[in-house]
């Protein structure tokens, strides 16, 4: 418990430029081990960015961008892992080897990886689907074996970007429970992209309210919703408060 | 299972109902054998032994699959090495584009100042027309990989190689298919026009030659005979396909 006031990552002034496009500027937060921190926003307010600076594929312009602690050490090439809005599995993979990607990249050994594999995949709710190809999946089954592959090497930081955007609404609500479990389970520090404000208020412990034109963050602060969250929180008094609070931010209300 | 059963009952029906109808054409429109022979007629001719139906199908069967493998080879190999080379596909990508350009069977006359008549020339011709698609379609299929695999493989620091082999190569699969679809129809109609121009075997030279004497069954039978090495090849090509592509990544 001691380490608990360690951030895992931390970010001071962070800033990106594309020529003349500022693509965020400013952007400063903490994220604790094993948060689940939502970066909530419109489409350019550079959360998309964001999240690329932390994966290490951007470099940042300006700021400071540090992840890892000395309780909680973070190495970039292996302690990363992504999922994106489609569920971008690989169309001749049976599932199984879909989430073995990153396991082969990073050289993991086969036998541990494939059990881990199977493991990840019952977790997600997937077992029995081992040897299906991706097209026999529906959208939402697809996108948790996409989960279950950003894990499947074990990383620290799993960093989601609007994973359940392209899903319908039954669907995405089903998966944002099913996200909290897996995360619970797999006790992973995560940062979750959405333009969904009430999806980013219902997962988050924290949120960060980031707005466009220019871009830049407006808000962070802690839901004090307890765990595990249940669907009807979202008519709860406070809920309410929390979405109002990101609405007016965006000038939604 | 019993749609399937139903579409290949339909396929058989069709190509049945298709002789019947050029059966009774030819038999109630009482048409004169060389203008159009019946089925029957066109059968009969492969009864004539100096026509040398085998060495002919070999000759061209030759051309068609020699010219089709190294358009398959060379096409791939180039595509491959655009891939690794961003510089080299610069400067020779709208080259090969106009090339594609080029109507191949002008060629022809040119192929035979160069090669002389017989087997090669005509495997080159072959070649020379079913390359283009290939390569194009593969090159393409190299290109198109999403732009946030690359990221999700970048993330994990994954290598140039791994991700050539691990996506790019397998991705492409469907589009070299695509492209080798379209390059066995065409190197089937290369090694022809190749006969038709200047040759001394195959069934393309064996159509000129019995077109003199108005022997009309045995040019249908030549006919006949050119699709049956085509839909050969065709089939070679889906079946692999079927074998290395999983249902849903295929494409054309």
């Amino acid at each position: 418990m001691r380490a608990l006031a360690e951030p895992f990552i931390h970010l001071a002034g962070v800033a990106k430029v594309y020529g003349q496009h500022r693509a965020i500027s400013d952007a400063s937060f903490d994220v604790m081990p094993g948060e689940l921190v939502s970066l909530v926003g419109p489409s350019g307010c550079g959360k998309s960015t964001l999240l690329k600076i932390l994966a290490g594929l951007h470099a940042h312009d300006g700021g400071e961008v540090q992840i890892g602690s000395p309780s909680h050490p973070f190495d970039p090439s292996k302690d990363v892992g992504m999922v994106f809005q489609a569920p971008l599995l690989l169309k001749w993979r049976r599932v199984l080897d879909n989430v073995l990607l990153p396991a082969e990249i990073l050289g993991l050994p086969a036998a541990q990886s494939r059990e881990r594999a199977r493991d990840l995949l019952a977790l997600v709710g997937l077992a029995g689907n081992e040897d299906k190809y991706p097209y026999e999946l529906s959208g939402g089954m697809q996108q948790r074996a996409a989960i279950a592959r950003a894990l499947v090497h074990d990383p620290k930081l799993v960093l989601m970007d609007e994973p359940f955007g392209a899903l319908d609404a039954l669907t995405r609500e089903k998966m944002n429970l099913e996200l909290l479990r897996i995360w619970k389970e797999a006790g992973k520090t995560i940062v979750f992209v959405t333009h969904g404000i009430s999806e980013a208020v219902f997962l988050g412990t924290r949120v960060i309210v980031l707005t466009a034109g220019p871009a830049r963050m407006a808000d962070n602060f802690v839901v004090e919703l307890a765990y595990p969250r249940t669907l009807d929180m979202k008519t709860h008094e406070r809920f309410g408060e929390y979405t109002r609070r990101v609405y007016r931010l965006l000038g939604m209300e | 299972m019993n749609t399937k059963l139903g579409r290949w009952t339909l396929a058989v029906l069709a190509h049945l109902a298709f002789l019947v109808a050029w059966y009774l054409f030819v038999r109630l429109g009482n048409v004169p054998k060389f203008v159009m022979p019946s089925p029957a007629a066109t059968l009969d001719a492969l009864l004539e032994p100096h026509y040398g139906w085998w060495t002919n199908i070999a000759v061209t069967g030759t051309e068609i699959f020699g010219g089709y493998f190294l358009a398959l080879v060379v096409g791939v190999a180039l595509a491959l090495v655009f891939t690794w080379s961003k510089p080299l596909e610069a400067f020779f990508m709208p080259l090969l584009v106009s090339l594609n350009m080029v109507p191949k069977v002008a060629l022809g006359p040119l192929i035979i100042v160069w090669f002389k008549y017989g087997v090669l020339p005509n495997s080159i011709m072959a070649f020379s027309i079913a390359v283009f698609p290939i390569l194009l379609t593969t090159a393409r299929g190299l290109r198109e990989i999403e732009p946030e695999l690359l990221d999700l493989v970048r993330s994990l620091k994954g290598s140039r190689w791994q991700l050539f082999t691990k996506i790019q190569l397998p991705g492409s699969l469907p589009y070299i298919f695509s492209g080798m679809k379209v390059g066995a129809i065409l190197a089937v109609a290369g090694a022809i026009v190749g006969e038709f121009l200047g040759s001394d075997r195959g069934l393309g030279y064996l159509m000129l030659q019995v077109q003199v004497t108005l022997d009309t069954p045995a040019m249908f039978m030549a006919v006949l005979l050119i699709t049956v090495i085509g839909m050969v090849l065709y089939g070679i090509v889906l079946a692999l396909e079927r074998l290395l592509v999983p249902k849903d990544a295929r494409i054309g």
